[in-house]
């Protein structure tokens, strides 16, 4: 087996264990981490892409190479606000996950 | 022997992987997961994508995690643990993972044949913007727009994070980022280390022309030495209503459009560049962007203002 | 010449990978964290510092030397300080003999 299909294999097991924590955990942190996880796979793969696809001189497609790291910047934008939002919306009073969620306001005249 | 590394790496971050997931607390789930970003930089190394390496270890591990450390410290006496959901759900969602992941994996078994490449025509026209580096040529040359929208990401990523202000904060500065304990050892490096980081960070950006590192990288690096300062109280999170502060933010972005609008009349075509000029233009343009993105890096780490402005 | 720099080379960053071995084990085996870090801190200062020193030899040109140089350096410097801090937190948060 070629080293890029053995990361290959690993970022298809990272997108799979991020997706199960994405979904087994209640509180948005840890559904934010687990996401992050996802999208480490993700990127792996344009990696994986970037090596098979070497030529002309380079090691690399650096196609590729360039929006991955366009893509973990953006990442990383996604993660400060979702970790801000979480923030701000459990200052707001925000009921913990395991909570009924609160009645709708009274819209009626 | 060589696949023997590749194998012991892999091992490594699935495990770092699983206990990201698995753990119960979540300050080590974060923790497990700064680790898995510097193994992952390890692989990238691996991929012979040395650019992609820097950044994942600078933003993907650093600064990601120092985000998620940061919400930690501040979740921790509000949000209660949340109970997991019953074996039932937990089987269906592992079935439902385990589908995801072994449709990706055959996906990665039977690669096209020849493999799908635009590094040949990457190679024949990296003359005409004079740069070494590939990977710099394609985020500032081919795919300029790409990289300029992502731009507009990072200005919109920070409207957003300040617009999470409560009212009475609004216009007043994020909440401190110091230790509730003075320590020496983080004053002494906050004050050795930054002259040294800032020049690795303006030769990251400097050499990005040519050999690996770029915008992106040196622009965290820089970012990193403002937050290590204000970890250490050396230097305040600035209000957010100052326009010095807002005019940085959108510099970069703002001499990007600039140059692609230049290019319209020079060579005909929104962010194309004349031949002869389009290196000395790509570099001003870098030195602008990783100037905004070490301000916005941190102003994202620091978050809303948690203060109101001083008069 | 060459050869007695390659020796030169294979021996010293043996012996760094010598230390790094040692020090992950002491990392596994110690009960707990000060002396944890105490045996993570050979690895950092002796073995990194054998593996530079055993790479410049190999060095194309002054400058790539002095790189080496730097990042060790650098390595020591925050090495150092993180240790420090973490000492610092251990001790906070354990109650004194």
């Amino acid at each position: 087996m070629s080293a890029p299909t053995l990361y290959g294999l690993c970022a298809a097991a990272l997108v799979g264990i991020g997706l199960f924590g994405l979904i087994l955990h209640p509180t948005p942190l840890r559904k934010v981490i687990s996401f992050n996880l996802v999208g480490c796979g993700a990127f792996l793969f344009f990696g994986i892409a970037a090596r098979r696809g070497a030529g002309a001189g380079f090691a690399g497609d650096p196609i590729p190479q360039a929006l991955v790291i366009t893509g973990i910047v953006v990442a990383f934008a996604a993660t400060a606000l979702a970790v801000a939002l979480i923030l701000r919306m459990l200052e707001a009073g925000a009921s913990t996950v395991d909570a009924k969620p609160l009645p709708p306001d009274d819209l009626s005249p | 022997m060589s696949l023997l590394v590749d194998l012991v790496l892999v091992a490594l971050i699935l495990m770092a992987a699983v206990w990201t997931v698995l753990v119960r607390d979540r300050r080590d789930a974060v923790i497990a997961f700064i680790v898995l970003g510097l193994l992952l930089s390890l692989v990238w190394m691996r991929l012979y994508a040395v650019d992609v390496a820097l950044t994942e270890a600078a933003v993907g591990g650093g600064a990601t995690g120092l985000v998620l450390l940061r919400a930690c410290a501040r979740l921790l006496p509000v949000e209660a643990e949340g109970r997991l959901p019953g074996p039932g759900t937990q089987i269906a969602a592992g079935l439902l993972s385990a589908i995801a992941a072994a449709g990706l994996a055959a996906v990665v078994l039977s690669p096209p044949v020849p493999y799908p490449s635009l590094a040949a025509l990457a190679a024949e026209n990296i003359h005409q913007v004079g740069l070494g580096n590939p990977v710099t040529a394609v985020l500032l040359a081919y795919r300029s727009l790409d990289t300029l929208l992502e731009k507009v990401v990072l200005v919109l990523a920070v409207i957003g994070v300040w617009a999470l202000t409560p009212d009475a904060f609004w216009g007043g500065a994020p909440g401190s980022l110091k230790s509730k304990h003075a320590s020496g050892a983080l004053d002494l490096l906050a004050r050795v280390l930054p002259p040294f980081g800032i020049v690795v960070g303006i030769y990251l950006v400097w050499n990005g022309a040519d050999h690996p590192g770029g915008t992106f990288q040196g622009g965290t690096v820089l970012a990193a030495m403002w937050l290590l300062m204000m970890m250490a109280d050396l230097a305040d999170p600035p209000e957010i209503r100052l326009k010095r502060l807002r005019r940085l933010v959108v510099f970069g972005p703002a001499v990007f459009i600039a140059a692609g609008f230049a290019g319209i009349f020079m060579s005909g075509w929104f962010l194309s560049y004349p031949p002869d000029y389009a290196k000395p233009i790509i570099v001003a343009v870098e030195a602008a962007l990783a100037l905004s993105i070490a301000v916005i890096l941190g102003l994202l780490v620091a978050g809303p203002a948690a203060e109101p402005p001083k008069r | 010449m060459s050869v007695v720099l390659d020796a030169f080379t294979v021996i010293t960053v043996t012996a760094g990978l010598v230390f790094f071995l040692a020090g992950t084990v002491g990392l596994l085996r110690f009960p707990d964290a000060l002396t944890r870090l105490h045996a993570l801190t050979k690895a950092d200062n002796l073995g990194l510092g054998l593996i530079v020193l055993g790479l410049l030899p190999q060095c194309p040109d002054i400058t790539s030397a002095l790189k080496l140089i730097a990042i060790w350096v650098l390595v020591q410097f925050a090495g150092a300080s993180a240790s420090q801090l973490i000492a610092q937190f251990v001790r906070r948060n354990e109650p004194g003999p």
